[in-house]
């Protein structure tokens, strides 16, 4: 009887899921006519595809601007036609969220650059994506470490906060890029071990220790930045920072080669990290491991799976990554420290995983996501939209709310997500 | 939720052998159990200690970046008392600046005594008072959400919306007096309202994870609030490039008790009337046996009948409103108009303030008052002693994690405590994201 309830519940929630979905469609098609479309200046909005001094140049596109809203605001409202009547496969439902999300950026990019001068483009704005999603997407990738094997990681901003600041200190005080590098990466692995100390070995709330560990660190990189890093900026805080290195002969593919292989280090370690983290997971014994661990530490311990020692090591492989995030922001962009610098990026890093719904590659598209519409907002930023600065930062968060709430509904942590393991 | 220990008895030493046991045994009894507690290191034992921990940590900070005494050090051989005095005089000197930061001067008294103003002995408490306020209510608002099972990490958005609406009633709308203090009080917590209950209806009706939707809650108020405040024609002081509003009509502001300068403001006041509130709903009402219960269980509250959505939506609401309230006593109170950082780090300390209150309002008034006096002393150090301000964070990270791990504060001071025990000190105030 339970059972059957239980399904037939399930079933009504896919039912008004496919519903809201579709709605959600359709406000973003409407979005792009009656918005974008509707209120687009004159002429046409122009894209280029290369950089200045690029080997093959792809010739600019000129598209007339209200028109193309139209075209795309159409393509959307059959996309959620076709959503709410006939495609119901994982598949499908991944390619539409896809197109949707798209359209809209191209809608919007159509609306903002019609009739103006400065072109848009597009190598540039996705050079931006790509590498202002690092931290948040290796921020994610240590989230996902952690609460894959059953340990919750709200520390992620501090893991960026501290990887930074000891980037910078290392690599300014003894001029060694690299050492910055690593230091940063231990830095990372040091919060993700007292992490796991107190999580597992003083079984402290999970939550409680994550926020504990950000506020604790804020409170120490702040107290030696004030103490130490501008009395002597000199010494302390003027690191060097990484060059591009660009791949020999796919960093000179048109379009996909600067975005993709003509980048600093920490771009490379990036997509490794990903690969790592997915491949881990869900392709090796040690994932299942983990995911055991994550889902059913009792049932794993029976098996003979080390419980607490995985969660240890998860969170530590963990921590190293997230340190090198934050590392990026120092060593691998501005050189120098700030207070507070990681401005929160941890949380979006935290929101992205469970937008991503725990997976890696989930977590990856929605860390991109939110690297997108940050290089979209210094993008319309610098051609004078007629428009608040204010209220186009806004868009990416409200997109979010939107997409968490009409998209992707109701996500289930793993199991054992937050509870600490004591065997009976 | 309720562990054995968070009401100072620890369960396993009282609920021990039988019911039937005679009325002095009993007595006898409920002796050891206060013994144990102490030694055992109950609920107060423990947070005494893990100050004093915190403090100690929090002393090798201030000692070992400080130039004169790693100098000091540095001839540790040559000679010992010298490095060990500069590390004393070095720890004294903040610690006791922040002291009478926060509390009491002893100066006062003297000045007091040679035709000063008595009231000056009390200026430092009613600056703690004053920082503990907005505190309060923030930790109030997180810990509502947190006894019906939710995660508000978006107290700083309910912070700006209540903000945002005090700030225009503040200034925009002329009404007498005491009514003006009124109406904006409650618009300041109708504005946070709308915005924590926008949270629970989402998560009500779409499932959208709370935790997702109050982070980026925050970064939408942060942007509308500079927007707003960007406009001339909306909140912007009209002649002015600065995001600030203008100052609140003087009806509006809230009127302060016993005279300049050490003064307790309406908004303590104000503040602890919704601790007790909050007290009253959560253990009194119906909806707050309804509040606890999804907490605790969310699927045994909905076969009991209650509608867990329902709940949701209200205990944002009230979490939402009495962040609102927070905004309303900073700009009534003390900052008298609105800028585009006067949400401060209001939201995030409500977390640390719920925590470290175990979520209840006794608990979130001490807490807060403890971080209001180190706020206010922290602030004389940095003055004295240049000490920077940020050890205040440091000092408040500790001392959670510490009351968090009673097992760690056990073994630093040899306290007799049982493996049972520490598992009920971790036992949650918040859970996991399935909640």
């Amino acid at each position: 009887m339970t059972s059957l309830a239980a399904v037939q519940a399930r079933a009504g929630i896919s039912l008004s899921r496919r519903v809201a979905t579709a709605a959600t469609f359709l406000a973003f098609g409407l979005v792009n006519i009656l918005v974008f479309g509707a209120h687009a200046h004159h002429g046409d909005a122009t894209f280029t595809f290369s950089l200045i001094g690029a080997k093959v140049t792809v010739p600019p596109l000129h598209v007339p601007a209200a028109l193309g809203c139209y075209v795309l605001g159409a393509a959307t409202i059959a996309i959620a036609a076709a959503r709410l009547t006939v495609l119901d496969s994982v598949a499908a439902r991944r390619v539409m969220i896809g197109a949707v999300l798209v359209f809209f950026a191209i809608s919007l990019l159509l609306w903002a650059d019609a009739g103006n001068e400065i072109p848009v483009n597009i190598v540039v704005l996705l050079q931006n994506t790509l590498v202002g999603s690092i931290p948040l997407i290796l921020g994610a990738m240590a989230g996902c470490m952690g609460e894959r094997a059953g340990v919750i990681n709200i520390a992620i901003e501090g893991q960026l906060l501290l990887g930074a600041f000891a980037a910078a200190v290392v690599a300014s005080a003894l001029s060694g890029l690299w050492l910055g590098l690593v230091t940063g990466s231990l830095a990372g692995g040091l919060v993700g071990l007292v992490l796991a100390v107190f999580a597992i070995r003083f079984l402290v709330d999970q939550i409680i220790l994550g926020v504990v560990l950000n506020l604790l660190i804020s409170g120490i990189t702040g107290y030696l930045y004030d103490r130490l890093l501008v009395p002597d900026a000199n010494t302390f805080n003027s690191a060097p920072t990484f060059g591009a290195l660009k791949v020999p002969a796919l960093g000179d593919i048109p379009i996909i080669g600067p975005v993709f292989f003509d980048s600093t280090i920490f771009l490379y370690i990036t997509y490794a990290a990903v690969i790592f983290v997915q491949v881990g997971l869900f392709s090796t014994r040690w994932g299942l491991r983990v995911r055991a661990v994550g889902e059913h530490p009792t049932a794993a311990d029976t098996v003979g799976i080390r419980v607490l020692g995985i969660r240890y090591w998860n969170l530590i492989i963990g921590g190293l990554l997230a340190g090198i995030g934050g590392a990026w922001m120092t060593i691998g962009s501005v050189g120098t420290f700030n207070k507070d610098m990681s401005s929160g990026l941890g949380y979006i890093a935290l929101a992205a995983l469970i937008f991503g719904r725990w997976t890696p590659l989930g977590a990856t598209a929605a860390a991109l996501l939110f690297g997108f519409s940050s290089a979209l907002e210094s993008f319309l930023g610098s051609i004078n939209v007629p428009i608040s600065p204010y209220l186009l930062g806004m868009t990416p968060y409200v997109a979010t709310i939107i997409a968490v709430a009409g998209l992707v509904g109701r996500v289930r942590a793993p199991a054992a997500d937050g509870k600490p393991y004591v065997r009976a | 939720m309720s562990g054995p220990s968070p009401d100072g008895h620890p369960g396993q030493a009282t609920g021990g052998s039988g019911t039937a046991s005679p009325a002095a045994s009993r007595a006898a009894e409920y002796g050891r159990a206060v013994i144990t507690a102490i030694i055992e290191g109950n609920q107060a034992v423990v947070t005494i200690l893990a100050i004093f921990a915190a403090l100690v940590v929090g002393g090798l900070i201030i000692a070992f970046s400080d130039t004169t005494v790693l100098h000091a050090w540095g001839s540790f051989f040559s000679a010992p008392g010298a490095a060990l005095s500069a590390t004393w005089n070095s720890v004294a000197a903040a610690y006791s600046a922040m002291f009478e930061g926060a509390i009491f001067s002893p100066g006062t008294v003297a000045a007091a005594f040679h035709g000063g103003s008595v009231g000056a002995i009390f200026y430092p408490l009613s600056e703690t008072a004053s920082k503990a306020t907005p505190l309060i209510l923030t930790g109030l608002s997180v810990a509502v959400a947190f006894r019906a099972g939710l995660f508000n990490i978006g107290a700083a958005s309910q912070w700006i919306g209540g903000g945002i609406i005090v700030a225009y009633l503040g200034f925009a709308v002329s009404l007498p007096p005491v009514i003006h203090v009124v109406v904006c009080v409650l618009g300041g917590f109708a504005g946070g309202a709308v915005i924590g209950w926008m949270v629970g209806e989402l998560k009500a009706r779409t499932g959208a994870h709370e935790v997702i939707v109050t982070i980026m809650l925050n970064y939408v108020m942060y942007n509308l609030l500079s927007y707003l405040l960007g406009s001339p024609s909306l909140l912007q002081l009209p002649g002015q490039a600065n995001l600030v509003s203008p100052n609140i009509a003087a009806n509006a502001e809230l009127p302060h008790v016993g005279g300049p300068p050490p003064q307790v403001g309406v908004g303590f006041l104000i503040a602890l009337a919704a601790a007790a509130g909050v007290g009253w709903l959560l253990q009194r009402s119906t909806v707050g046996f309804e509040f606890r219960s999804v907490g605790a269980n969310p699927s045994a509250s909905r076969s009991a009948g209650m509608s867990v959505e329902r709940t949701w939506a209200l205990a944002m609401l009230i979490a939402g409103g009495l962040a609102g309230l927070s905004a309303a006593t900073v700009i009534q109170g003390t900052d008298l108009s609105l800028n585009f950082q006067s949400y401060g780090t209001y939201g995030i300390d409500g977390i640390t303030v719920a925590l470290l209150g175990r979520a209840r309002p006794a608990g979130v008034v001490l807490a807060a008052l403890l971080f209001g006096a180190l706020r206010a002393g922290g602030t004389i150090m940095q003055v004295d002693t240049s000490v920077p301000v940020d050890l205040v964070s440091v000092l408040q990270g500790l001392i959670v994690l510490f009351v968090a791990a009673p097992p760690l504060i056990r073994a630093i001071f040899r306290l007799r405590g049982t493996r049972a025990a520490g598992v009920a000190g971790a036992e949650a105030v918040a859970k996991g994201w399935n909640g």
